[in-house]
């Protein structure tokens, strides 16, 4: 059961209705998406830009198969995730306000950005 | 009769015979800028060259992939290389076109080299982005790294009077679109052809497709245009790239660039699937999709590829 749920939210979110993929998860109680996540599926961050407070705990999820990574354009020197596998995590914390750009040093056109302020 | 079988044994009709003898068994002919070449439809071998020698290429082994698109990716490798053993010739050395590994992870190489060591066959090893994570390549080039090869892990040799260039183009250390080489690459690779005649067969080693094939997915190698410009006076120049887990090949002059099939699991047609990921396909029909590439040179013929697949 636990899977058919995993599996319609992410089928949800890679088609982009990540409000009704709320609406869905909330009366199927499961947690929503916490306000500090960004989730891999199919090859693209999402959202692909997330704004947070100084001092937020990000987390990045993978849905792919795929293996991905979390690495800032300063050459992973910011923050650099190792390679995370299907449904592995990686968090950073974020202390300082400013806009943090990323990507997968695997599949380099994935982009992402968090806006800290 | 007899001396134009030699010359051209198509264009008789004991060499037609012979011809379709290696026809009848899936090898397509063409010629493309006086260059015959056969493409193999996915069912058979070359013959051994005369005057020459042949060589085999296999790509994205993944060792450690363990999703529902191959759950064994040990065992295919090992029926791609109970396939190169059972060829009727020997070849003079194996191509591993990259992504050795699934996550770079010390047991996946261990177990690939393991396995790959069954082969007996002298292997000259590229870099996939699968066999850099995390390390920068650190562990690839421990083990896999080419003779004489440079910091980068780029290196070249010389087989049978073919000129290798064995290419890096996964350390993409900023975004972009799929592969790069990078400048000090490039140079090097100015300075490696640079005293080569212009008559020397090259054939170029690159994981990520040196031409674009699809970059929305990355199928492409951002700074190629530069590296092909000083290998555009060669007579011949093949490219062998993996990466895409299938065949695509083309032809622009002199050069012709040829992506090789994996020996671990298929990924979908450019833009045919949400993704560039694993495609699942029916287990029976796994082998179907993946496969092995075998390359013979001589002089007289240049090099002749035939693709075959594991369930051929």
């Amino acid at each position: 059961m636990q899977y058919a749920i995993a599996r319609r939210a992410r089928m949800l979110a890679a088609a982009g209705v990540l409000l009704a993929f709320a609406a869905v998860a909330s009366a199927q109680q499961t947690p929503a998406i916490p306000p500090n996540q960004v989730v891999i599926d199919n090859f693209a961050f999402a959202p692909a830009t997330l704004t947070v407070a100084p001092g937020t705990q990000v987390v990045w999820i993978n849905h792919d198969d795929e293996p991905h990574t979390v690495t800032s354009v300063d050459g992973g020197r910011t923050f650099k995730s190792p390679a995370l596998g299907t449904d592995d995590k990686f968090t950073f914390t974020f202390a300082k306000p400013g806009t943090y750009k990323y990507f997968c040093s695997i599949h380099r056109y994935m982009a992402g950005t968090i806006e800290v302020k | 009769m007899d001396s134009h079988d030699t010359e051209n044994p198509c264009g008789t009709r004991r060499g037609l015979l012979k011809c379709m003898a290696w026809a009848g068994t899936g090898i397509v002919w063409s010629v493309v800028g006086g260059v015959p070449r056969g493409l193999g439809l996915g069912g058979t071998a070359l013959a051994a060259p005369v005057d020459g020698f042949s060589f085999v290429q296999i790509s994205d082994t993944h060792i450690g992939f363990k999703a529902e698109a191959n759950p064994d990716p040990k065992a295919t490798l090992q029926q791609a290389l109970d396939r190169i053993a059972g060829l009727p010739h020997k070849p003079a050395m194996m191509i591993h076109t990259g992504d050795v590994s699934h996550l770079s992870k010390a047991e996946e190489f261990d177990t690939a080299a393991q396995i790959l060591k069954g082969a007996k066959l002298d292997t000259h090893f590229i870099p996939g982005e699968h066999d850099v994570i995390g390390d920068d390549g650190k562990q690839f080039f421990g083990r896999f790294g080419g003779k004489g090869a440079a910091p980068g892990g780029w290196y070249s040799f010389d087989e049978g009077g073919v000129h290798f260039v064995a290419l890096v183009n996964v350390l993409g250390f900023t975004p972009g679109t799929g592969g790069t080489l990078g400048k000090e690459q490039i140079e090097w690779l100015e300075r490696d052809l640079k005293g080569k005649s212009a008559s020397t067969p090259i054939v170029v080693l690159g994981h990520v497709p040196l031409w674009p094939i699809y970059p929305q997915w990355g199928w492409a190698t951002d700074d190629a245009a530069q590296a092909m410009a000083y290998l555009k006076r060669f007579g011949s120049v093949t490219v062998l790239n993996g990466h895409i887990h299938q065949v695509v090949q083309k032809v622009e002059g002199k050069v012709s660039f040829q992506t090789a099939r994996s020996t671990a699991f298929p990924i979908f047609a450019a833009g045919q699937g949400p993704g560039p990921g694993p495609m699942k396909v029916p287990a029976d029909h796994l082998k179907a999709v993946l496969g092995i590439r075998d390359i013979a040179y001589a002089p007289a013929t240049g090099l002749v590829i035939a693709d075959s697949t594991l369930a051929s």
